[in-house]
């Protein structure tokens, strides 16, 4: 008796409302494939398919064929691939420093850190586009990498401050007496434990270079252009079509749902090291 | 309140300059120099030069003029009557979309912490909006909001909520509320991963007392779980508050700000000059931005490192 009570409240005070937000959360991701899928008359019909009557993979192939979408898959790729390893590079450093050491002005350069999104990044982008032209690195990749890698690392400091204060102590204090000094320590103990996290935060930092529109459409051209800019470009003198633009979409976010899934268990604890610290 | 703005903008230069006489081990100086390094130049000098540019006339499309020219950009600014209707409708587009993603965020993080089968997918699937670039969640909507060949009129329709099919982002009247959806939409992953996060790190212990005070759900909610996550309700919706007044790509790829205006926030309209090269003056807008979202910023930090302190 209680138990199939138990069962009832269940479906009321969890499933039914978990389904009703997975449903709004997930049905534009349904549309979008289902629309990529769909012939042209099928699409623009007088009435609304919810499967298609006639699958087809034309908006693929013309993606790839006509539209030479390899090309700014590869760009986004060199973006994201140099943007996490650089960004990841340098905020392992700090979240140490942060970590290991008490030292004057701790607090005062981590809320420098946390703060440095403050600024609107249409502020950062006008300036930011005219030293880019001055040093010669405007429509070069590099120019995405620098910014990614500045905007990535409030929240990969933060990410990697929490797993880094997880870890205890003790154990470099062994690599220390044992005679390693404080780099060996780091290197031989700490980084190895570490790169799951490193991982989860990489993932992170991959997929916000590989998702960014407003200063990869300032600073790229033709040759250069990342995945968002070419997609948002599908629109053109054709008008939208949402055969070619869906697809497009689909396989913009494939990539990242992937890493996203073997990231997503890391990510949320580093989050909770980070919650329960500060 | 601007000993605190001082706080914020640089590092103590005393206490820098107090440990060059101390033995105390520079490498944490070492450790953190190339991120400095990296942020003031992508982030602090960009931030110096915008602020001087507001105080010139600075329009590529007028080259000669380019020159010092005081506060003229900022009066002009606040006899600007769109930076006044986009500045109202960023504060409601903050409070109705931050608002609400905490709110079904904080839910689906309630729900996805219980436990149950197929918890680790329904996690995982949950948080796809997150990792979905801007453009495409602008034009994912607007295709679903489309006036003729739309989804969500055809599923109106077929549930006899709506007679006629419904422009949503084409007329003023609907363009604003359709993006600010649209917006709640992305924003709740986030809520929810981070609260989530937060929720495991609540003892169990503290859940077990209050069931021996016998106290309900609902209190244990309201006296136990809020408390202990406050922290982090406080980083996340700082950080969704600035990220969201910050947006720009969601707008600007369903509706471009329009029609006539009718959903353009202060940072798309900034975009939208910066686009039509005044920049001089969107660089002015985008420091009257700064300011205000400092303005939201600070007593919210205050208020965390205090948190911390105790």
């Amino acid at each position: 008796m209680r138990e199939s009570k138990n069962k009832t409240l269940k479906i009321f005070t969890l499933y039914l409302p978990l389904l009703v937000l997975l449903v709004f959360l997930l049905f534009p991701f349904y549309w979008t494939l289902v629309t990529s899928l769909k012939p042209e008359q099928e699409l623009y019909g007088s009435t609304v398919t919810y499967w298609p009557m006639h699958t087809t993979f034309d908006s693929y192939h013309k993606l790839f064929v006509d539209f030479n979408f390899l090309k700014p898959m590869s760009n986004s790729f060199v973006v994201a691939i140099i943007t996490t390893i650089l960004s990841l590079a340098v905020s392992v450093l700090a979240a140490y420093a942060f970590s290991r050491y008490r030292f004057k002005g701790r607090k005062a350069f981590m809320m420098l850190f946390l703060t440095n999104n403050m600024f609107p990044t249409v502020l950062l982008l006008i300036p930011l586009y005219s030293i880019m032209r001055n040093i010669g690195i405007l429509y070069t990749p590099m120019s995405l990498v620098l910014s990614y890698t500045t905007f990535t690392i409030p929240f990969s400091v933060w990410l990697l401050n929490g797993y880094l204060n997880d870890l205890p102590m003790s154990l470099e204090e062994a690599a220390l007496v044992d005679g390693c000094n404080r780099a060996k320590a780091f290197l031989r103990i700490i980084l190895p434990i570490l790169i799951p996290c490193l991982v989860a935060t990489g993932v992170y930092i991959f997929m916000t270079s590989w998702n960014e529109y407003t200063f990869a459409v300032m600073f790229t051209n033709e040759a250069n252009r990342t995945i968002p800019v070419a997609l948002k470009n599908l629109i053109g003198q054709l008008g939208v079509q949402w055969d070619l633009l869906t697809a497009g979409g689909i396989i913009t976010i494939i990539p990242v749902c992937i890493m996203f899934f073997f990231a997503q268990k890391r990510l949320v604890e580093g989050l909770t090291a980070g919650a329960v610290k500060g | 309140m601007g000993s605190q703005l001082k706080n914020i903008a640089a590092p103590d230069f005393k206490e820098v300059i107090g440990l060059l006489h101390k033995k105390t081990t520079i490498w944490p100086y070492l450790l953190i120099a190339p991120a400095l390094i990296v942020i003031l130049a992508v982030v602090f000098v960009p931030a110096v030069n915008a602020i001087l540019m507001s105080f010139q006339s600075y329009d590529l499309r007028r080259p000669s003029q380019i020159g010092f020219i005081g506060l003229e950009n900022y009066m002009e600014v606040f006899q600007d009557s769109l930076f006044w209707s986009s500045l109202v409708r960023t504060a409601l587009w903050v409070i109705f979309g931050v608002g609400f993603q905490f709110i079904f965020g904080f839910i689906l993080a309630l729900l996805l912490n219980r436990k149950f089968k197929g918890r680790g997918i329904a996690r995982s699937i949950s948080l796809i909006p997150w990792v979905t670039p801007g453009v495409l969640i602008g034009l994912m909507w607007r295709w679903i909001y489309d006036g003729s060949y739309g989804v969500l009129n055809d599923i109106l329709l077929r549930l006899h909520l709506i007679q006629d099919k419904i422009p949503y982002l084409a007329q003023e009247s609907t363009s604003f509320p359709s993006v600010v959806v649209t917006i709640i939409w992305q924003g709740i992953p986030f809520f929810a991963l981070m609260l989530m996060a937060g929720l495991q790190g609540v003892p169990n212990e503290l859940y077990e007392a209050a069931d021996i005070d016998g106290a309900n759900k609902l209190q244990q909610l309201f006296r136990v779980t809020i408390p202990s996550i406050k922290n982090t309700i406080y980083v996340t919706t700082l950080l969704r508050i600035i990220w969201v007044a910050n947006s720009v790509d969601v707008i600007f790829n369903m509706t471009g700000g329009g029609p006539a205006y009718s959903s353009q926030t202060l940072s798309v309209y900034i975009f939208n000059k910066a686009n039509s090269l005044n920049l001089g003056y969107s660089s002015a807008m985008s420091i009257l931005l700064t300011l205000l979202l400092l303005l939201v910023a600070v007593p919210y930090l205050k208020n965390m490192f205090k948190n911390q302190e105790a």
